[in-house]
């Protein structure tokens, strides 16, 4: 696009033709207050705070709706331009109640800040003000009309961010008021984005309201813990409790995205029911209170007599790759058993293998966003992936992505697709086929895939994208935070970690189907969930988890297992990608996984060097193929760095067969679905998918 | 809901008169004449009028919110307007308003109990030439005096 020369305060500065001129400032060092306007948002030109004064121009323009042009010449800072913002900051605050003492934005208030460096100080209105009660719309929102200035961002952004349109402005003048979506409550997504957007304190949450003030809080930097998307979260931590999570400052792969699950449901964490102490099955059979020592010498005990190839180890979807990387060494070599597996949910073997030999075909998130064209096969994005459907959506707002969609049911990409097909999980591939003209002209494309496309599926799917003839990366989808890690540690019976073949093992279900196993170790996993039994009625069972889950009932001792906020290590999401989590809490009593490892091997009298995350990852780094070249300046400052393709043959016997997702919904989180408050509080909990 | 065949027809005719595409342009003619028919804007009927025009309930919501002659709430058999925005003010319209007020004992978007009179305080009706103006339901009337909206309103009793 051709530049033009355009004169901000006296200084030439150079910028694309048509641009907005209040981002042309902000590029330039200028800051040109606004309300209303918001990156990556319609415009709206509502707030009138960005008045500048432009030569020739007859009067003030908002500058977020200026394009600039050859020639313009802009003062933001005159005489006229500081005294238009102090009378619209007059009028924004002619109705407002200034109750920020009690406000829970007091402190990180756009409009607070700006009355500060540009209002004047003292009002000429003196007409009583309008008082509407506040109102609650839901578990997570409530909104109190006269903090509110009318500047649409909670709109739009649940409109084009979210897709969900739950939000309105109702009525007129000074009794406008934000409406929801119905009558006196919201039925939505319930993702709190436009509690974060809202410049005011206006729209507050229902977890957060007068609970702390913002410069009394930690925040700490992690990764949300529920689905397999990785957006980072900033937890607000006070007296060792969290309080809140966002992500305002953008960092990480989401931006400030987040939904419900990231926003509110680490009360998890805080749940009555959290197991403190180690549980030992007495004499009578019942699962009583023990020391950490008694526990721990007892099963370091059994697992030195039961090791050998009829021992079982069940990993999780949830632990750090430190703690998935430890549990597969420890069992391969210190409990010399091949049998370990995880919960699968996505068939990443068979991509991996499909894929061998080329490189770069993993797509990331980032490219969900850049992509020419996105396919969505056989999931609801919206519902199972959040980060990714938004970034389809962000990608086709502000790239006009070509969206295909070939689902079973309805999903919110229909409305933003090119065209969307209904197919049963089954004829997925058949469907796909059948876009293939349009397909192959699309530029570039990036295929997700739910968990129904596994197996030969996976290499069809495959096959499919590379006959195109244009660039095609790939997605398989899978559940949980660390899922992709479990699978790339090696959590499973037959490929160690980088997908390098070892002697093979039961899976998770004949491990539940043996009827000799000695002994059974779960780590962060509830396999029993749903009424399942394990077929060895004599076997020996070791729980780590957070709650009594169904497994738990079952064991013989229950050690009770840190979450992923009260731990340090690297989570690999859904894409690849590498992120650090940090710790940000501690529950007295819990021990993080890798640290009940340690403390276990040393019962055993084995030595596994030194066990902290970090020597651990060093460990990881040095000997995993894919986690080898990743540049460590990127991850330890917060950053995501893609995990390079194992780039060979997978010699998988790892078939199909017991890979399924727990189809989570939005407001659903596989077993600690029942320990968030939250989730449990909202109207549209569990939710559905393809509805 | 179903609406009577005649405003049906009108609907049908309306939707034709803006261009491919736009049809929720007329949702404002369609929620007046509903209004007519029903009596006031209800719930079922922004709900099934947003189906008909693809908006959702809440946009059909907004709507009806902006705009002071769509009523959620049933007015009277007989919904007395009058102005009190600047020509007609100037020229006695706050006056005449407070004597339809205490002439009815009713207030701003009130009904009388027997349902058959309403009053509203509205802003300009594009009657200035002739103010200060009311309207009763569609009949204007010009350059009303106190006397005269009192023979009005008694005319409405009856």
């Amino acid at each position: 696009m051709a530049l033009v020369n355009v004169t901000i305060n006296g200084v030439s500065v150079q910028a694309e033709n048509g641009a907005l001129l209040i981002e042309v400032a902000k590029q330039n060092g200028i800051e040109i207050p606004a309300f209303c306007y918001y990156e990556g948002m319609s415009l709206q030109a509502a707030c009138r705070m960005c008045l500048v004064e432009v030569e020739k121009a007859p009067k003030l323009m908002a500058g977020c709706t200026l394009p600039v042009a050859e020639g313009m010449v802009v003062r933001t800072e005159s005489e006229p331009v500081v005294k238009a913002r102090k009378t619209t900051l007059e009028f924004l605050l002619s109705n407002h109640p200034l109750d920020c003492p009690v406000c829970d934005k007091g402190g990180e208030c756009e409009l607070q800040d700006m009355t500060f460096k540009y209002g004047v100080g003292e009002s000429r209105f003196t007409e009583a003000k309008q008082h509407v009660p506040e109102k609650q719309w839901s578990p997570v929102v409530f909104y109190d009309a006269p903090r509110c200035i009318l500047c649409y961002r909670c709109v739009r952004v649940c409109n084009e961010g979210m897709g969900v349109g739950a939000l309105g402005v109702s009525n007129r003048g000074v009794y406008s008021e934000i409406i929801p979506s119905h009558g006196d409550h919201l039925e939505c997504d319930e993702c709190g984005s436009c509690i974060d957007i809202c410049p005011v304190g206006s729209l507050t949450s229902g977890i957060y309201r007068y609970k702390t003030r913002p410069w009394e809080m930690e925040h700490v930097g992690t990764v949300c813990t529920h689905c397999s998307n990785g957006c980072k979260t900033t937890l607000g931590v006070r007296n060792n409790e969290i309080v809140r999570g966002n992500n305002r400052d953008r960092s990480g792969i989401n931006g400030e995205f987040l939904c419900v699950k990231g926003r509110y449901a680490f009360d998890f964490n805080h749940h009555p029911e959290r197991l403190q102490t180690p549980l030992i099955r007495n004499a009578e059979g019942v699962l009583e209170e023990a020391s950490w020592s008694r526990a721990l010498k007892l099963v370091a005990e059994k697992f030195k007599a039961l090791a050998g190839p009829k021992f079982g180890v069940i990993g999780s979807t949830r632990t750090t790759n430190e703690e998935n990387y430890l549990l597969q060494k420890f069992a391969r070599t210190t409990l010399g058993t091949a049998n370990i597996d995880h919960h699968r949910s996505g068939d990443v073997v068979t991509l991996v293998d499909s894929l061998s030999g080329k490189t770069g075909q993993l797509g990331t998130v980032e490219e969900v966003y850049t992509a020419k064209a996105v396919l969505v096969v056989a999931t609801d994005l919206s519902q199972q992936h959040p980060l990714l459907a938004n970034k389809v959506r962000a990608n086709f707002r502000h790239h006009k992505a070509a969206v295909y969609a070939v689902t079973p049911g309805p999903v919110r990409e229909d409305k933003i697709a090119r065209k969307f097909l209904r197919a049963a999980e089954g004829d997925s591939i058949a469907a796909v086929e059948s876009l293939r003209d349009e397909l192959a002209k699309a530029g570039d494309l990036v295929i997700l895939f739910g968990d129904s496309i596994q197996g030969e599926k996976v290499r069809q799917l495959v096959a499919f994208g590379e006959s195109l003839g244009i660039p095609v990366k790939y997605v398989c989808l899978v559940d949980y935070a660390n899922s992709r890690g479990a699978m790339d540690m090696g959590v499973l019976p037959d490929l160690g970690p980088g997908y390098h073949a070892t002697a093979p093992g039961l899976n998770l279900q004949q491990m539940l189907e043996a009827t000799d196993l000695s002994a059974l170790w779960v780590v962060g996993a509830n396999p029993l969930k749903g009424g399942k039994t394990l077929a060895s009625k004599d076997a020996f069972v070791v729980v780590q988890d957070l709650f009594r889950t169904e497994t738990a009932e079952r064991a013989d001792v229950v050690l009770p297992a840190g979450s992923a906020y009260e731990k340090n290590g690297t989570v690999t999401n859904v894409c690849g990608q590498v992120q650090r989590i940090k710790k940000g809490i501690e529950t007295v009593g819990s021990k993080a996984d890798l640290a009940i490892i340690g403390l276990l091997a040393r019962g055993m009298g084995v030595s596994l060097g030194a066990v902290d995350a970090d020597t651990i990852f060093a460990e990881i780094a040095a000997t995993v193929p894919g986690y080898s070249q990743l540049p460590m300046p990127i991850i330890l400052t917060g950053g995501a760095a893609q995990t390079h393709p194992v780039n060979g043959r997978v010699p998988a016997s790892t078939v199909p067969g017991n890979i399924s997702s727990a189809r989570d919904t939005l407001f659903t989180t596989g077993s600690l679905t029942r320990y968030s408050k939250i989730l449990n509080e909202v109207l549209e909990k569990p939710g559905a998918l393809y509805s | 809901m179903t609406f009577s065949p005649e405003l049906e027809a009108k609907f049908a005719d309306l939707v034709t008169h803006y261009p491919e595409g736009r049809q929720r342009a007329a949702l404002i003619p369609m929620l007046m004449f509903g209004q007519d028919e029903i009596g006031s804007v209800t719930q079922e009927m922004m709900e099934e009028l947003g189906r008909r025009l693809g908006l959702s309930t809440m946009q059909v919501d907004e709507v009806v919110g902006y705009y002071s002659m769509l009523h959620k709430k049933p007015m009277g058999k007989f919904h007395v307007q009058v102005c009190t925005n600047v020509a007609c003010m100037l020229r006695g319209g706050a006056e005449l308003y407070d004597h339809a007020c205490h002439k009815l004992g009713l207030g701003h978007k009130q009904v009388s109990a027997d349902g058959r009179i309403s009053l509203e305080e509205v802003e300009c009706m594009g009657a200035c030439s002739w103010a200060p103006a009311i309207q009763v339901n569609y009949d204007f009337h010009h350059e009303v005096s106190t006397d005269q909206l009192d023979t009005i309103l008694e005319g409405l009793q009856k």
